[in-house]
């Protein structure tokens, strides 16, 4: 028997991690001061991102193509993806390292968590195979369905988490009745031989009928995953009763690695056909315009959060279903945009709320300029980068969204998003609002707690970090947007 | 003479470079100081486009050009004409007399006041220079935030609405132009508004890209029905804020209409020119007879905003070189005669907490100084021969009569209306006896105050009596627009550098 040579340079990051969870759970035993353990873990995170880096394109220690058996491959589009990811990761610890101790004890656990669903993240993104796609959905669906119960205090946490995972089995039985029709019409797991067996010119299908049944299903799965309407009623429970730590990471992290998944899986099975870009535009119409109705009424900040992330989730469709070499740029820089503006606004939320909560209201915000200017400042860039207001990189993501929209002939999807963003300003301003204009009155009811609390110096430099990415992927956005560039000419056909 | 230098660029980020400076000034002296020291700097920075200007050009000058996101062809380029300089002056000549102004009377967080002063300075001067579509969109949207937060943070007690409103009816009307600048995008392939003039769209496409970048400009200048936002913000922003609002972000509008709608959608303008010239007209009666009714002041002075801007629309949809050239001229005019006008009611709201028209009278007595600018500076938004409103209102009337007399005549019954409002607020706030004894006591306008009046009374009467200085420079890109409009050749040949 001969094993397949397998590059594992590649999958460096990936090792790196794993093997760091696996040493986290240990320390956790011998180790009495668990803040370490964070440390460790941030360690190992920007290990994998430094490999990442040095394994970049344009290296020649950078190997595009096939790792072992054509079950993975690294190219451009996954090695940003996976600079997304774990840069999302190294910020989710850092912001946990002061704030763990809050919601659990069982510390070294969660940081092995938190880096395996990073480990599944980046398998996803780097699968090239419907196998390795579907493992890595599930490694990093079954941490977060932990990791969001991990609040012991709160019972919408332990709510959460049920609903979570039962929901997810389900869109997990879909994505895998999905594959397996797929695998019956094509006779083939692997991407890039399923491309070549519908092509055109290849011989016939005896069971095609089963392509368009098992792409459905599969869009359920991923619909599922990165909250489109009419898939997304889990979001703000999840994302309410989750940790603020893990929403922060969650909200940002899983949309990168499942759009770039589906990315690849339309590609290759639909490759980009007419019938296939009309659903997903009219998903994306109806994702962002939902997402942001309903955020208008909330009055808890993290489920106005979580109907705002469906909101840009449509955005991001947007790109997608534009089906062009444009529109996959577009929304790959949306989604590396994503990350730094959502963990932020999320993350402000988390140095906002009382450390006793697991959550903050509109009205608990009142007046945060007067007692916190700077985390009032900061959360000020987020807002307006989600609103889209340039030249903050929010701008740019929209801008080559819509623009993307425009050029493939969805002039009308364009339209939507555009008067979408107009009516998605009224919910972020009302966060400036209250931050600013109104009286601390509100706030003033025994909240004596928010007033005095320092913000933790690890937090502020994670929203720091956020908000330099919100601002500079702005301003100086050649090299992301020439990556980008490069990313995608080498995956559409 | 154009030296070597970026002018524009220094111009455009010396308030933004200014601006955070001055977040580590530890005083507040210092930082009042400190801004004012950077809006003068910026200021004389932009005279030197004067000084530089080379005359008779119709094209644009000090074009500096670089390539930004050069995947997606975003450019960074800026340039100047006739139609724009006068603008990028006004923009940096009221908002260091808007510093002057706040010297005092800012209760709360001076350093924030003034960071967004500078922050919207870069802002609207971005607007008047930049040449590249998305660019433009950047400053436009930009110039959002920080006025946004003057109105919501120092503004009246309706403050918070009135804020919320401002952001929200603009943002949303300019969304459709973000997808019109798209759509431009995917006919040429560039953003380049230069380009982008050059090429012949179909009549369809231009009423439809009409329509969307006419929508975000109707609403900023504001067009009746569109002007719903402006009594609330105008009245509820601090003086500071109401000054440059009135003074520059309606020009914002105005001149929207006439860089991108009028130079790249001609065939579409000409069709529209019934309908916006007719909103024009509404707007100016309709204001004029608002504004008749306004017990307060600040809201007479805003109402008369939207009879002004409507005197400019009407002139620039005369589609002729005049009413191109007295529009231009009277969006300068408006906004030092409207600036001034804020200004003196902010002095007079300090001083009573007050500007309802019922608590005054007599005040010629107590405060003679202030009732000399006031009346000046009214006779100037009327339109009084001798001084700058006459000028521009003139060219406007002549052009329009030249294209649609019906609707100059109607416009014209808008003049005296205009008079009429503010010669009721004169003799009712300056005239007859002093009957309420908390004026008796009212202090004159001091030094500083003088100060920050004076150079614009100076540049009212200059213009009144010397309009060529300004209209030379005006007049060459005005003719180019309405050669191109009129389908005749330019008295004045464009020369492509």
């Amino acid at each position: 028997m001969t094993f397949p040579t397998i590059n594992l340079l590649a999958i460096a990051p990936q090792i790196i991690l794993v093997v760091a969870a696996c040493i986290t759970l240990l320390l956790d035993l011998v180790v009495q001061n668990k803040r370490s353990l964070g440390w460790f873990s941030l360690g190992s995170v920007l290990t994998a991102l430094a490999a990442l880096i040095f394994l970049r394109p344009a290296t020649p220690e950078f190997q595009p193509g096939a790792v072992g058996s054509n079950m993975a491959l690294a190219d451009g589009l996954s090695w940003i993806a996976g600079a997304a990811i774990l840069i999302a990761v190294g910020l989710a610890i850092l912001v946990s390292i002061d704030h763990v101790a809050d919601f659990t004890r069982r510390i070294g656990a969660y940081y092995a968590l938190l880096l395996l669903a990073a480990v599944g993240m980046l398998a996803m993104v780097t699968a090239s195979d419907f196998m390795t796609i579907f493992l890595g959905l599930e490694i990093f669906s079954l941490a977060l369905y932990i990791l969001v119960g991990y609040y012991h205090s709160d019972l919408r946490s332990g709510e959460a988490a049920l609903k979570y995972f039962l929901l997810g089995a389900f869109a997990s039985g879909f994505f895998l009745y999905g594959i397996a029709l797929i695998y019956g019409a094509t006779g083939q797991t692997n991407l890039a031989a399923i491309t070549m067996s519908i092509a055109p010119l290849s011989s016939n299908l005896p069971f095609a009928p089963l392509l368009p049944i098992g792409m459905g299903l599969l869009l359920v799965g991923f619909g599922f995953k990165v909250a489109l309407v009419p898939f997304h009623m889990w979001t703000p429970d999840v994302y309410q009763g989750a940790p603020t730590t893990v929403t922060a990471f969650m909200s940002v992290a899983v949309k990168t690695a499942a759009f770039t998944a589906l990315i690849r899986v339309l590609a290759s099975v639909t490759t980009f056909s007419r019938p296939w870009l009309l659903v997903l535009a009219v998903m994306a119409a109806l994702t962002m315009t939902w997402g942001n109705l309903a955020a208008l009424r909330q009055t808890s900040v993290k489920r106005m959060l979580a109907y705002s992330s469906i909101a840009h989730a449509g955005y991001i469709l947007t790109g997608v279903a534009a089906g062009t070499e444009r529109g996959a740029q577009a929304a790959l820089y949306y989604l590396v945009v994503y990350t730094f503006m959502t963990f932020g606004a999320f993350g402000v939320v988390l140095a906002a709320q009382r450390r006793d909560q697991n959550d903050l209201t509109t009205s608990q915000i009142a007046g945060l300029a007067s007692r916190q200017p700077f985390l009032a400042v900061l959360m000020s860039i987020f807002m307006f980068a989600l609103i889209g207001i340039p030249p903050l990189a929010g701008f740019f993501g929209k801008l080559y969204v819509f623009g993307a929209a425009v050029d493939a002939g969805l002039t009308w999807l364009a339209v939507i998003g555009v008067i979408n963003s107009g009516i998605a300003a009224f919910y972020y301003l009302r966060i400036t609002v209250s931050m600013y204009m109104d009286a601390p009155e509100a706030a003033a009811e025994g909240s004596g707690s928010i007033a005095a609390r320092n913000t933790s110096a690890l937090v502020l430099t994670a929203l720091v970090v956020a908000a330099a990415g919100t601002v500079i992927l702005g301003l100086w956005q050649q090299p992301l947007v020439n990556g980008i560039a490069q990313a995608v000419v080498a995956l559409l056909p | 003479m154009n030296p070597d230098i970026p002018i524009l660029s220094i111009i455009l980020f010396l308030p933004l470079l200014g601006a955070l400076v001055l977040l580590l000034l530890p005083s507040e002296k210092l930082q009042k100081w400190w801004t004012l020291g950077v809006t003068v700097a910026t200021f004389l920075a932009s005279c030197l486009l004067i000084v530089w200007w080379q005359e008779g050009y119709a094209g644009m000058q000090f074009i500096e050009r670089y390539d930004w996101v050069a995947l997606f062809n975003i450019q960074y380029l800026l340039g100047v004409d006739g139609l724009s300089v006068w603008l990028v002056l006004l923009t940096t000549f009221m908002t260091m007399l808007v510093i002057v102004f706040s010297w005092e009377g800012i209760a709360k967080n001076l350093k924030g006041y003034l960071f967004l002063i500078l922050l919207l300075e870069t802002g609207m001067i971005g607007v008047f220079v930049a040449l590249d579509l998305v660019l433009f969109y950047i400053f436009w949207e930009l110039s959002l935030v920080p006025m946004y937060f003057l109105i919501g943070i120092w503004g009246g007690p309706k403050r918070v609405y009135a804020a919320v409103k401002f952001f929200i009816f603009t943002m949303v009307a300019s969304a459709l132009m973000l997808v019109g600048i798209l759509m431009l995008y995917r006919q040429g392939g560039t953003f380049d508004l230069l380009e982008l003039q050059k090429m012949s769209l179909s009549p369809n496409l231009q009423v439809w890209l009409f329509l969307a970048f006419g929508l975000a400009f109707a609403v900023k200048v504001p067009l009746f029905p569109f002007h719903t936002w402006l009594p609330d913000a105008h009245v509820q922003a601090p003086t500071g804020g109401s000054v440059i609002l009135a003074g520059i972000l309606l020009k914002m509008g105005t001149y929207g209409f006439l860089r991108f709608c009028l130079t790249m959608f001609p065939d579409a303008t000409r069709q529209f020119v019934p309908w916006i010239a007719a909103l024009a007209v509404i707007g100016i009666i309709y204001g004029g007879l608002v504004a008749l009714t306004q017990r307060d002041v600040k809201s007479l002075v805003a109402y008369s905003s939207v009879a002004h801007l409507g005197f400019v629309v009407l002139g620039l949809f005369a589609l002729n070189s005049q009413g191109i050239a007295g529009a231009s001229l009277q969006m300068v005019n408006h906004g030092l005669s409207t600036g001034a006008l804020f200004l003196l009611v902010g002095m007079l709201y300090n001083r009573r907490h007050t500007r309802n028209l019922d608590e005054f009278g007599g005040l010629w007595k107590v405060m003679p100084v202030f009732g000399f600018l006031f009346l000046i500076v009214a006779f100037s938004s009327a339109g009084l021969p001798g001084l700058n409103g006459f000028v521009g209102e003139f060219n406007i009337l002549l052009g329009a009569f030249r294209s649609n007399p019906v609707f100059a005549v109607i416009g014209t019954v808008g003049i005296v209306v205009g008079a009429w409002y503010l010669l009721r607020a004169i003799r009712e706030m300056l005239q007859g006896p002093l009957t309420k004894p908390e004026n008796m006591a009212l202090s004159d306008l001091n030094k500083r105050e003088v100060l920050t009046l004076v150079p614009i009374i100076i540049l009212i009467v200059v213009i009144g009596l010397f309009p060529n200085l300004f209209l030379s420079k005006i007049n060459p890109s005005a003719d180019a627009v309405a050669a191109e409009l009129e389908n005749r050749p330019a008295v004045t040949l464009m020369i492509d550098k």
